[in-house]
């Protein structure tokens, strides 16, 4: 396959870089080459490499300002609205670097989920149809559907079947957070990244979202960054663990929490720093 | 060192509270004594006629000021369309696209006209449109209002989508909107109640504007068709009726300021009114 020896030729220039070792991965939906980020003079992320699996749950953990959101948010140019910045590197979607692409075409294609749910003062149907009018799709028919299904895969189509048009603002803190995964997923993104979508969130209302997210792997790739390790333990595929804008590992889940292979990870994972 | 609190600055106390509380009362009522003032003076004159008819000719009582009551609201018509819309997409302009250095300058040379005397507007209204016209006109009283309107309607667009939380930006932004889409498309629903308030103030400080009008609308004692020609304005009425000689006249004056007051006071009470029902985003 393309993608496979796109890979295989590049990986001996990764190995050079001793912070980081991307897995080459059957399907890469996603993958960062070399990556540096500044906010004005500071660097927040240093030599970013890494491969982002197809139909998986990566998850990012590590202490606060080590450079995770800002890397997620990296993915799909979200960064690019803060004055003074600068980026270097490749993001590449299905190979392609996506800062070649047009903005809003990698948008429509990279969802995003932020930390504090974020409704507009809409109806809660206007809400889930915004990214698809945004894009142009005008057929009710169409639309409602889209809605629907929607909503049936952030698990709120049950709760607000009966009000759809009553103001998202009435929604509970966790329908709010589900509400703004199903406007997500209502444009059909490849990628899904959320940033601590749970910070805010009771365990309960948590669980939800988790459970969610695990029923939508099969529509869409999952990055989600998080504070809480036993979040990550439980939901993802791959863990990343970053420190002070570096990766300083990336594997499968199972192996950072039982056996990683750095120092500093072991430290982080079993609570004895951040 | 004795810590208790001397009888001396009890009393400071008690005066500063007394006269700080007397001031306030004061300031209150100096709004209903003018209110009551108006209302004791024009009530003779406050019927029916009084918003039905044409202004009598001199010499002759009775009669009303239709024709200054449809006038007022022309020329704020004019005034609305040409200040709000400039006014709105420069606020626009300002609050989501421009640079800092930028928009400190625009703001200071908005802050700058706001301070430009009203009288200084009616002369430029009266230069740029009375002149190449040839006669007075409801058009050029609006432009001069309008004119006065901008730095207003610059200001309050700016503050209220400047209260938009930034998040909201990123969510449509993060789905996929452009700017513009984003902006059109959320910002500004989300402030549209701050928004259309923030335009009704502004409309309510320039209806009592009386100097920008007097070479621009200048009056008429009979109704004016249309837009191009002389028409009569409630403020203006005000000022000619109370230097004129005759009593009724100067009734009428007093009755015309009483519904000035009243309109300018429903416009404001209104508008605070749709604030504070606005969507609970624009409130965050």
């Amino acid at each position: 396959m393309a993608t496979q020896q796109q890979q295989s030729i590049k990986e001996p220039e990764i190995k050079t870089i001793p912070t980081d070792n991307p897995k080459p991965q059957p399907s890469s939906k996603l993958q960062a080459r070399n990556l540096n980020f500044h906010y004005g003079s500071f660097q927040a992320l240093h030599d970013i490499s890494m491969n982002i699996s197809a139909h998986k749950i990566t998850a990012f953990i590590g202490p606060s300002g080590c450079g995770k959101s800002t890397f997620l948010r990296t993915m799909n140019r979200m960064n690019e609205a803060v004055r003074n910045t600068k980026v270097e590197g490749e993001i590449l979607l299905d190979n392609q670097d996506i800062h070649s692409m047009d903005v809003t075409d990698v948008r429509r294609r990279v969802g995003m989920v932020f930390q504090k749910s974020n409704p507009f003062p809409k109806s809660i149907f206007d809400n889930v149809a915004y990214g698809l009018r945004v894009n142009g799709v005008r057929r009710k028919l169409t639309v409602e559907e889209a809605v629907q299904k929607s909503l049936e895969h952030a698990a709120l189509w049950g709760e607000v079947k009966d009000k759809l048009n009553k103001p998202a603002s009435a929604l509970s803190g966790g329908q709010q957070q589900r509400l703004c995964i199903a406007r997500a997923l209502a444009v059909e993104p490849e990628v899904l990244l959320l940033d601590e979508p749970c910070s805010a969130l009771d365990p309960i209302a948590t669980l939800k979202i988790e459970e969610l997210l695990f029923q939508i792997k099969s529509l869409t790739t999952i990055v989600i960054v998080t504070h809480n390790m036993q979040q990550a333990a439980r939901l993802a595929d791959y863990t990343g663990f970053f420190l002070l804008g570096k990766l300083v590992e990336f594997d499968e889940t199972r192996k950072m929490f039982q056996n990683p292979s750095k120092k500093e990870t072991e430290d982080y994972v079993t609570g004895r720093f951040g | 060192m004795d810590m208790r609190i001397s009888p001396r600055r009890k009393i400071a106390n008690a005066v500063m509270l007394s006269l700080s509380g007397l001031c306030t009362v004061l300031v209150i009522s100096v709004l209903f004594f003018i209110l009551g003032y108006l209302l004791w003076h024009g009530s003779s004159s406050l019927s029916l006629n009084f918003f039905t008819k044409l202004p009598k000719p001199s010499g002759e009582t009775g009669g009303g000021m239709a024709n200054a009551i449809i006038g007022s609201g022309k020329v704020l018509l004019v005034a609305t369309c040409i200040g709000v819309p400039l006014g709105f997409l420069a606020g626009v302009y300002l609050a989501e696209y421009s640079g800092k250095t930028f928009a400190f300058t625009l703001r200071y040379v908005v802050d700058l006209l706001n301070g430009v005397p009203s009288i200084v507007i009616g002369i430029v209204a009266y230069a740029v449109v009375v002149r190449p016209m040839g006669h007075y006109s409801a058009l050029a009283g609006g432009v001069a209002l309008g004119i006065m309107m901008i730095p207003i309607a610059v200001r309050t667009t700016e503050e209220f989508l400047l209260a938009v939380p930034n998040s909201l930006r990123e969510g449509a932004l993060a789905l996929g909107a452009t700017k513009a889409k984003t902006i059109f498309t959320v910002v500004i629903p989300a402030a549209i109640s701050g928004l259309i308030s923030g335009m009704m103030l502004n409309l309510a400080r320039v209806a009592g504007e009386t100097a920008p009008l007097l070479f621009t609308a200048l009056g008429n004692m009979f109704m004016s068709p249309g837009f191009m020609h002389p028409i009569a304005t409630l403020p203006v009425m005000i000022y000619n009726y109370a230097i004129a000689p005759e009593e009724d006249l100067h009734q009428q004056a007093w009755a015309a300021g009483f519904v000035l007051l009243t309109l300018v006071l429903f416009i404001n009470v209104t508008a605070r009114l749709i604030i504070a029902r606005g969507p609970a985003s624009s409130r965050r």
